[in-house]
C-alpha cells in the first residue's frame, strides 16, 4: 500500500510537472511552428482567461473552479483512464495471451481517440515530444537499465554494439537512400523531399524501440541470449538514433550546398562524442548514487528517492549537454544497481524495484494509449500509398538484411553462434515505437514540407510492427522452435557449478595461454572487488556479496515461507512433529538462522538481536521448535527462559541432528544430551577453578554449546569469550587451548576410523569418558562429526590450512598441489597438538588474538 | 604456408588429434606453441610444476583441481596429445558434427563437459560427490567471510537438492540431472584462438 502510494505520488508529481512546464513549452513551440505541437491542454487556456473576468458579488459558499484545477486534473484523469484500460485488458487473460498488451493498449487508444473525436470534432490530446521525452521515457529506460542483467549484457556487448551502431546506421542509410531512389524513379508521385530529408526520415525510423520490444518480448520468453541481443540493441540504438537524427537535422537546417567534408566529419565526431559522453554522464551519476546510498543510513525512508531523482538528473544533464540522454540513464541504472542493492536497506531495495516497475509500467501504458489516441487526427493523415508501403517494406527487408549480415560476421567470432532461427526472431523483433513517433513529431515543418506524411507513415509503421508483428511473434517463436528461456529455479549446486565454471574457464585460458574474455572478466572482477566495491559499498554490505551465499539465503527464505504456509494450511505447525519432513523443514529453518546470525556473529547473543534484526518467519519457526523441544525434554524450566536460551544456541543443536538427516533424529538424543550435560558441568567446574581468562571449552556439537550456555553462571561474559574464540579467531583454537582440541581431535580420529592408541591414553580421563557415546554416534557418520569439529576449529585460516583436518584423504591421495605441499606441515601441526595433551587448560595464549 | 605446414609436422599424429578433438590445425598449432613454451626444458611432456608457474593459476581458487585434471590418469606427466584432449573439453559444442552421429562423441559434447566438471568435484574418483568433497569446493570458492557452519549447511542443502536416491552423495546422473537446465555450452566453452 505504502509503495503504491509512493509510486502514485511520484506519478502525480511528474504529471504535475508536466502541466507546469508543458503549457509554456507548448506555447513556445506553437509560436515557432505555427500549429500542431499544441499540448493537449493549451487549447483550453483561452477559456480559462474568461473565467477570471467574472465579478464576484458575494461570498460563495461553494464555487465550481474547474479552470483552477483543469490541467492537473486532466492529466491525472488521463493517467487514470489509461490505467483503467490496462486493468480491463489484463483482466482478460485469454486475450492477452494471443494479442500482446501493447497492441491492445493502442487499440484502446484508438477507441478513446474516436470518442474524443466524436465529441469535439477536433483532436485535442496527443503525445507531444516534450511530454514523451521528458516525462514518460526516462523512467522506462531507467527501469530497463536498472534491471539489466549486467553479466549477460556485457558478455554480449560486442554483438549488441555492432547491431546497435552499425545496424542502426545501416537501417537509416538504406531506408533513406532507397526511398530517395524510389522517388527518383517516380514511384511515389510528386513529393517535396530531398535526399537529406529522406536520410533524416530514415534515421528516425531506424531505431528498434525498447518500450515496444520489452512489451512484446516479456510475454514470449525467448532464451537469454536472444533476448539480450534484441533488448540491448533496442536500448542502445535509441541513443544512436537520436544522435543520428540530430546530426541529420542539423544537415537539413544547413541545407545541401553548405555541407562539405568538414561538416560530415564533424557530424561523425559529434556522433561519438554524444554517445560516449552520454554514457559517461550516466556512469558518473551511477557512481554518485552508489556513493550517496553508502551514507543514507539515517534517512532510509528517502533512499529510493535519491535513485529516481539522480537518475532523472542524469537524463536531464545529458540532455542539457546535448549528449545522449537515453544512453546516460541506461548506464546510470546499470552502473548503480549492484552497489545500491547492496548498500540500501532491504525495504528500500524492494521499494526501488517496485516503484521503478510501477513508473515504467505506468508510462508504458500511457505511451501506448496515447500512441493510439494520436492516430485519430485528420490533420496528420496524408496518404501516399507509394511512400507508406515502400517504407514498410524497406523497414522490414533492410532489418532482415542488416541482422543477417551482421550476425554472419559476428558468428565468426562468437563462442556460441547465434542460430538461424534466433536471427529470424531478432529481425522480426525489430519493432518501432514511440521514440520514432516522438522524433517524427519533432520535425520542423518549415524545413520539411511533408512532415505530416512522415508522421503518418511513422504511425503506420509503429502500428504495423507493434500490432501485427507483436501478435505474430509468439506463434512464430513456437513455430520456429526457438530455444525458450528455461524457467530456472536456482539451485545451489547450479550456482556453485556456475561459479566453478567461471574459475575453470579462466584457468583454461591461463593454461592455453590466451587473454580471452574470461581473463578480462576475472581481471575486471578483481578490480571491481578491490576498488569499486571498497569505495562504493558499505563495509557491511561487502561481506554479503557472495552469490552462492545469496542463493542459499533466498532458498532458505523461500522454504521458510513455504513451511509456514504449509503449517497454516494444516491449522498449526504441530504437524511437523509427526512428519518425515521434519528433517527438511527443521534443517532449513535452522540453517536460515545461520544467515541471520551471520551478520551479528561477533555478538552472539542471538535471541534478542535475531528477532529485532530480521523479522522473517524463521524466527517464529525456531521459537516453535524450541517450544516443542521443551515439551519433549520435559524439563522443569521456565519455558520463557528456555526459549531465550535456545533461540540462538539452537542452531547448533539442530545441526547435530540435521547433519545426519537420514537417521531417526530423536534416537538417544536424550542420552547424548545428558552425557554432555554432565561433561559440561564438570568442565565448567574445572574452568572456574582454573580462573577466568581461559576460554570456555570449545564446543564440539551443539549439545555441548547449548548446555554450557545453560549452565553458565555468568552467561554473558563467558559468552563473549567463547564467541571471540569460535567466531573470530578459530585458528587460535589449533594452537592454544589444547585441552579441548585434543579431545576433539581424538574423537575425530577415532571417528574417522584411525586407530591411534598412542595418544588416546594421554587424554584427559574425563574426555575419555565422553568418547563412547560420541563414538557410538560418530561411527554411524564419522565424517559428519568430523565436520562439525572443523566448523569451529580452523575456519579463518589460509586455504591450505583449511584442509588440514582432512589429512586422511589427502595423505592417501593428493587433491592438489596446495595440499600436497601442506601435508608435512599439517601432520606436524597435528602431532604438535595432540601428543602433549594437557588436561589442565594452558595459560591463555590467545589473548593476543582477541 | 611452408612454415606452418612444417611445424604441423612437428606435432605427432596431428590428423588423429584433430579428428578426436575437433580442433582445427590452426588451433593445434597454436596450442602446440603454447605447450612448448610451457615445457621449458623441452622434455616433450609437462609436469605439474610447469603449470604452477602460471601466475594466474596460483591465484585461481580451483587452480589446483584444474591442474590435477590434466594428470587424472595417475601419471605425473602429460604429453601434448593428452594436453589437447583435455583442452578439447572446452571447445564450443559442434552441433553439426554431433548430429551426424557416426563418429565418436567429441570431448566438447555436453556430457563430456559435464563429466569434466563432475570430476573437478569428485576428488577421490569414486563416481560420487560426497558431502566432504562438496565442502572442499565450497571452502575453496567461498572465501573467508562465510563461516564454516554456513558452508556446511550450504553443502548439506546442495546435496539434498540434487540427491535423488538419498544416498547422501551426488552421483554423475544426479549431477547431470540437476544441471539439466544449465546452458553448459556457453558456460563451459572458451573461444580458442587460432
Amino acid at each position: 500500500m505504502l509503495r503504491c502510494g509512493y509510486a502514485l505520488f511520484w506519478l502525480l508529481g511528474s504529471v504535475l510537472l508536466i502541466c507546469v512546464v508543458s503549457p509554456v513549452k507548448g506555447e513556445a513551440v506553437v509560436t515557432r511552428e505555427g500549429s500542431h505541437l499544441k499540448l493537449s491542454e493549451s487549447s483550453h487556456s483561452n477559456e480559462s482567461q474568461h473565467g477570471h473576468s467574472f465579478n464576484i458579488t458575494g461570498i460563495p459558499i461553494v464555487s465550481f473552479k474547474w479552470h483552477h484545477v483543469e490541467t492537473p486534473y486532466l492529466v491525472a484523469f488521463w493517467v487514470l483512464v489509461s490505467f483503467l484500460g490496462k486493468l480491463v485488458i489484463e483482466a482478460n487473460h485469454h486475450v492477452t495471451s494471443v494479442i500482446p498488451e501493447s497492441a491492445l493498449l493502442i487499440c484502446f487508444g484508438f477507441i478513446l481517440g474516436g470518442m474524443i473525436w466524436a465529441a469535439d470534432k477536433v483532436q485535442t490530446f496527443r503525445l507531444t515530444p516534450t511530454v514523451f521525452f521528458f516525462y514518460l521515457l526516462p523512467q522506462v529506460i531507467l527501469d530497463a537499465g536498472y534491471h539489466m542483467p549486467n553479466k549477460l549484457f556485457f558478455t554480449n556487448l560486442g554483438g549488441i554494439l555492432v547491431h546497435a551502431v552499425i545496424g542502426t546506421c545501416w537501417n537509416a542509410a538504406s531506408l533513406g537512400l532507397s526511398l530517395w531512389g524510389c522517388q527518383m524513379g517516380g514511384a511515389m508521385g510528386d513529393l517535396d523531399i530531398g535526399l537529406l530529408q529522406y536520410l533524416l526520415f530514415g534515421s528516425l525510423m531506424a531505431a528498434v524501440d525498447p518500450v515496444a520490444v520489452i512489451a512484446v518480448f516479456e510475454q514470449v520468453h525467448v532464451n537469454d541470449v536472444l533476448f539480450i541481443m534484441v533488448f540491448g540493441e533496442s536500448l542502445l540504438n535509441d541513443g544512436v538514433t537520436v544522435v543520428l537524427f540530430n546530426v541529420f537535422d542539423a544537415f537539413v537546417s544547413l541545407g545541401g550546398p553548405k555541407i562539405d567534408a568538414a561538416e560530415i566529419i564533424k557530424g561523425i565526431v559529434s556522433f561519438f562524442v554524444v554517445a560516449f559522453g552520454g554514457s559517461l554522464v550516466g556512469l558518473v551519476f551511477g557512481l554518485l548514487i552508489s556513493l550517496l546510498t553508502r551514507c543514507t543510513k539515517n534517512i532510509q525512508i528517502i533512499e529510493p528517492g535519491f535513485i529516481f531523482v539522480l537518475g532523472y538528473l542524469s537524463y536531464l544533464t545529458a540532455e542539457m549537454l546535448s549528449l545522449s540522454a537515453i544512453l546516460s540513464i541506461v548506464f546510470c541504472g546499470m552502473c548503480c544497481q549492484k552497489y545500491i542493492n547492496a548498500n540500501m536497506d532491504e525495504n528500500s531495495v524492494q521499494t526501488v524495484r517496485y516503484s521503478m516497475k510501477a513508473f515504467a509500467n505506468g508510462s508504458e501504458t500511457i505511451i501506448f494509449v496515447f500512441l493510439g489516441i494520436s492516430a485519430i487526427d485528420k490533420v496528420i493523415w496524408v496518404w501516399n500509398t507509394g511512400f507508406i508501403l515502400l517504407t514498410l517494406l524497406f523497414v522490414l527487408v533492410y532489418r532482415f538484411i542488416g541482422v543477417f549480415f551482421l550476425t554472419w560476421i559476428l558468428n565468426r567470432y562468437r563462442l556460441v553462434p547465434l542460430e538461424f532461427v534466433d536471427q529470424v526472431i531478432m529481425s522480426y523483433g525489430g519493432l518501432r515505437g514511440a521514440v520514432a513517433y516522438g522524433l517524427a513529431v519533432m520535425l520542423d515543418e518549415n524545413k520539411i514540407k511533408e512532415k505530416n506524411l512522415m508522421v503518418c507513415t511513422t504511425l503506420i509503421v509503429v502500428y504495423f510492427t507493434v500490432i501485427l508483428q507483436g501478435i505474430t511473434m509468439k506463434p512464430l517463436v513456437m513455430w520456429l522452435k526457438v530455444k525458450r528461456a528455461a524457467v530456472t529455479e536456482v539451485s545451489l549446486l547450479e550456482k556453485l557449478t556456475n561459479k566453478m565454471f567461471n574459475h575453470t574457464l579462466v584457468a583454461i585460458e591461463d593454461i592455453s595461454g590466451q587473454i580471452g574474455h574470461n581473463y578480462m572478466r576475472s581481471k575486471w572482477k578483481y578490480f571491481e572487488e578491490n576498488w569499486m566495491s571498497w569505495i562504493l559499498m558499505k563495509p557491511s554490505a561487502r561481506k554479503k556479496q557472495d552469490q552462492v551465499f545469496d542463493v542459499f539465503h533466498q532458498l532458505n527464505l523461500k522454504d521458510a515461507m513455504e513451511y509456514v504456509t504449509e503449517g497454516e494450511r494444516r491449522g498449526s505447525l504441530e504437524f511437523v512433529r509427526n512428519e518425515n519432513s521434519i528433517i527438511d523443514f527443521k534443517k532449513k529453518s535452522e540453517s536460515e538462522s545461520f544467515d541471520i546470525n551471520n551478520a551479528n556473529m561477533s555478538n552472539d547473543h542471538g535471541a534478542m538481536s535475531t528477532t529485532s534484526r530480521d523479522p522473517i518467519p524463521s524466527v517464529s519457526l525456531e521459537m516453535h521448535e524450541q517450544i516443542m523441544k521443551a515439551v519433549r525434554e520435559a524439563e522443569a524450566i521456565n519455558a520463557h527462559h528456555l526459549l531465550d536460551q535456545h533461540l540462538y544456541k539452537s542452531r547448533k543443536q539442530h545441526r547435530h541432528r540435521f547433519s545426519r538427516s537420514h537417521f531417526d533424529i530423536n534416537r538417544d538424543e536424550k542420552e547424548v544430551q545428558e552425557i554432555f550435560q554432565r561433561t559440561m558441568r564438570n568442565r565448567l567446574k574445572s574452568f572456574t577453578s582454573a580462573k577466568m581468562g581461559v576460554k570456555p571449552p570449545k564446543t564440539i556439537v551443539k549439545h555441548t554449546q547449548k548446555e554450557q550456555q545453560q549452565k553458565m553462571p555468568n552467561g554473558k561474559s563467558m559468552d563473549k569469550a567463547k564467541t571471540s574464540y569460535s567466531g573470530d579467531e578459530g585458528s587460535e583454537g589449533d594452537s592454544a587451548s589444547g585441552y579441548d582440541q585434543s579431545y576433539m581431535r581424538a574423537t575425530y580420529r577415532a571417528g574417522a576410523g584411525i586407530e591411534n592408541p598412542a595418544f588416546m591414553p594421554d587424554l584427559d580421563p574425563m574426555d575419555l569418558l565422553q568418547i563412547p557415546p560420541w563414538l557410538g554416534e560418530s561411527e554411524l557418520d564419522s565424517s559428519m562429526v568430523a565436520l562439525s569439529h572443523r566448523a569451529q576449529v580452523d575456519l579463518p585460516r589460509t586455504p591450505s590450512n583449511l584442509r588440514r583436518l582432512a589429512p586422511l584423504r589427502i595423505s592417501t591421495r593428493s587433491t592438489d598441489s596446495f595440499t600436497l605441499e601442506n601435508i608435512p606441515d599439517t601432520q606436524q601441526m597435528d602431532s604438535d597438538q595432540l601428543q602433549p595433551p594437557p588436561p589442565p587448560p594452558r595459560p591463555p595464549r590467545d589473548d593476543g588474538y582477541v | 604456408m611452408g612454415s606452418s605446414s612444417s611445424s604441423r609436422n612437428k606435432i605427432p599424429n596431428a590428423q588423429e588429434l584433430m579428428h578426436q578433438t575437433g580442433f582445427s590445425s590452426a588451433h593445434l598449432l597454436r596450442l602446440h606453441d603454447r605447450f612448448e613454451s610451457l615445457d621449458r626444458d623441452n622434455r616433450g611432456y609437462l609436469s605439474p610444476d610447469d603449470f604452477e608457474v602460471l601466475g594466474g593459476l596460483a591465484m585461481n581458487p580451483i587452480g589446483g583441481r584444474i591442474i590435477e585434471a590434466f594428470f587424472s590418469s595417475g601419471q605425473d606427466t602429460v604429453d601434448f596429445s593428452s594436453f589437447v584432449r583435455i583442452l578439447a573439453h572446452f571447445r564450443p559444442t559442434d552441433r553439426n558434427r554431433n548430429k551426424e552421429g557416426t563418429q565418436q562423441e567429441l570431448p566438447s559434447s555436453r556430457t563430456r563437459k559435464l563429466k569434466f566438471a563432475f570430476q573437478l568435484y569428485d576428488l577421490d574418483r569414486d563416481g560420487k560427490i560426497s558431502r566432504e568433497e562438496l565442502l572442499q569446493v565450497l571452502r575453496a570458492m567461498l572465501g573467508l567471510q562465510v563461516t564454516e557452519e554456513q558452508l556446511q549447511s550450504i553443502a548439506e542443502r546442495a546435496i539434498q537438492e540434487a540427491d535423488l536416491d538419498k544416498d547422501d552423495a551426488i552421483s554423475f546422473d544426479e549431477f547431470k540431472k540437476s544441471l539439466e537446465k544449465m546452458d553448459i555450452d556457453t558456460k563451459m566453452s572458451v573461444s580458442f584462438l587460432k
